[in-house]
């Protein structure tokens, strides 16, 4: 059975909070705020992309895992932001970490969930033996045009897995994995265009719920696990109220949601966002412990993993940066104008 | 548009992940990386070797007046960082809100250097960050 054998992250250190943006369109902080449990998110330096972010975390991961790169059989880059439209992220990913050259390389595109389905990818080929070592990562510097509810949100960040099946070697194992999707279309953005359009405030009912809690409880039901089977879950979250509200409805509890709940003080940063927040959950799992994990992309669908922490855990954990402690070491403030500047948005320039 | 470089090929290497040389019968190193060791001449054998990233900064300067492919970046850090393994290596300093002084120790991130207009390459690149 493959698992984790090591995991990575990358946030950018400047942030925007709600009352920066909301000030500029008038609107009320303080209800948004709550309305969508959110206080701040990150902002990509100029220098930053989804291939920077994305080498960051794969860094990091390697570096957790003690493996040895030239080892590394797949990497697959999941993100809506990848940098080129043809030349491929992980080409940057598998240079940058020291890969070898007959590594199996792939970007993967499916919103916000095409990282968790580049880990089912290398769950598979390391399970078949056709590979020793598998790494997916989920990285975006998503973007919201100015003006619109998602510009409190639309964040940047990203993580990195490596999934590998020696027991002496894996944090983690992954019991099970299941999807859920449709055609749905409650998000997308054309080729060539800036900006996503979404079908506005409606889109929760059939993209997000739907599918979040069909892959969940498709999990449930064919595991026999109940929530109460596991310490941890972590949810999307496109905002911080959506995983919470969903949390709710499927029978878990805030407190086990806590731990990977990042939205409100980074938004949302699409692929990386449920690999984010099940890195750092496992920054505070102990052996033996559960976490249930539901991923969603727009388009639509949701991928759920139930993993489970093994003695090796806790050896490994002085090798791992951990996701608060990245979050929180060191933050810089931007105003408006600065993140105008900084996403390239001033025309005429 | 520019197109790449015959060499590029040959420089992503040293500058994604700081692999410059070392001669192996005195140990000094070097970056970039050299065919030749400064100390033994044709007595040299040099091998790759790739940095750890950290080091200190030996002197600095801001750039106010940038040349065209930085003209977005402006005011910025650029540096020579003396490695902890030893050569001495020119580089952009990452504005993270934290003081660059003579001495500040720093580690290597992984950056986009620039950006060629609308269609051409992105360019990656190592800058440090102060820590
Ligand atoms: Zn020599």
């Amino acid at each position: 059975m493959s698992g984790i054998v090591g995991y990575g992250a990358h946030v950018p250190i400047y942030r925007i909070k709600v009352e920066e943006i909301a000030k500029v369109w008038g609107e009320d902080a303080d209800a948004i705020k709550s309305g969508l449990n959110i206080r701040e998110k990150s902002v990509p330096g100029r220098d930053e992309d989804a291939a920077t972010i994305a080498v960051e975390a794969a860094r990091r991961a390697v570096r957790h895992s003690g493996i040895n790169p030239k080892e590394m059989g797949a990497v697959y880059v999941g993100s809506e932001s990848h940098p080129y439209a043809v030349k491929p992220t992980a080409t940057v990913v598998i240079e940058s970490i020291g890969a070898s050259s007959s590594v199996m390389a792939a970007d993967l595109e499916f919103a916000c969930k095409a990282g968790t389905a580049g880990i089912q990818a290398a769950m598979g080929l390391v399970d078949s033996g056709m590979i020793k070592y598998g790494m997916s990562i989920g990285a975006d510097t998503s973007q919201g045009r100015p003006g619109d509810a998602l510009e409190y949100t639309a964040s940047a960040g990203g993580a990195a897995f490596i999934v590998g099946k020696d027991k002496h070697e894996v944090i983690a194992n992954i019991l099970k994995t299941v999807s859920y999707t449709s055609d749905t279309p409650d998000f997308w953005r054309r080729e060539g265009a800036m900006f996503p359009t979404h079908s506005g405030r409606f889109t929760g009912e059939p993209g997000y719920f739907r599918h979040i809690t069909g892959a969940t409880k498709l999990m449930l039901e064919t595991t026999g696990f109940k929530p109460v089977d596991f310490t941890y879950a972590v949810f999307h979250q496109p905002n911080g109220k959506f995983p919470m509200v969903v949390a709710k409805q499927l029978g878990f509890t805030e407190k086990q949601i806590e731990p990977g709940l990042l939205t409100p003080v980074i938004g949302n940063t699409y692929s990386g966002a449920s690999m984010l927040g099940l890195a750092s959950t496992l920054d505070v799992a102990k052996p033996g412990e559960r976490i249930l994990v539901t991923s969603f992309g727009s388009g639509a669908g949701s991928d759920s993993f139930i993993i489970e922490a093994t003695e090796n855990i806790d050896a490994k954990r002085g090798m791992a940066t951990k996701v608060r402690g990245l979050i929180d070491s060191n933050k810089m403030y931007i105003d408006y104008a600065t993140y105008l500047k900084d996403k390239d948005f001033i025309k005429g320039r | 548009m520019e197109k790449p470089s015959a060499g590029l090929w040959r420089k992503i290497k040293p500058r994604y992940n700081l692999v410059g040389s070392q001669c192996k019968k005195c140990g000094s190193t070097y970056f970039p990386p050299r065919i030749v060791c400064k100390n033994c001449g044709r007595e040299s054998r040099m091998e790759d070797r790739q940095f750890a990233g950290d080091g200190e900064v030996v002197s600095f300067t801001t750039i106010r007046v940038p040349p065209d492919t930085f003209k977005d970046e402006a005011p910025y850090i650029v540096g020579i960082i003396k490695l902890s393994e030893g050569p001495n290596v020119e580089g952009h300093i990452i504005d993270n809100g934290r003081k660059v002084e003579v001495g500040t120790k720093v580690k290597a991130a992984f950056r986009r250097m620039y950006v060629d207009g609308e269609e051409g390459l992105i360019y990656y690149h190592y800058k440090f960050e102060p820590i």
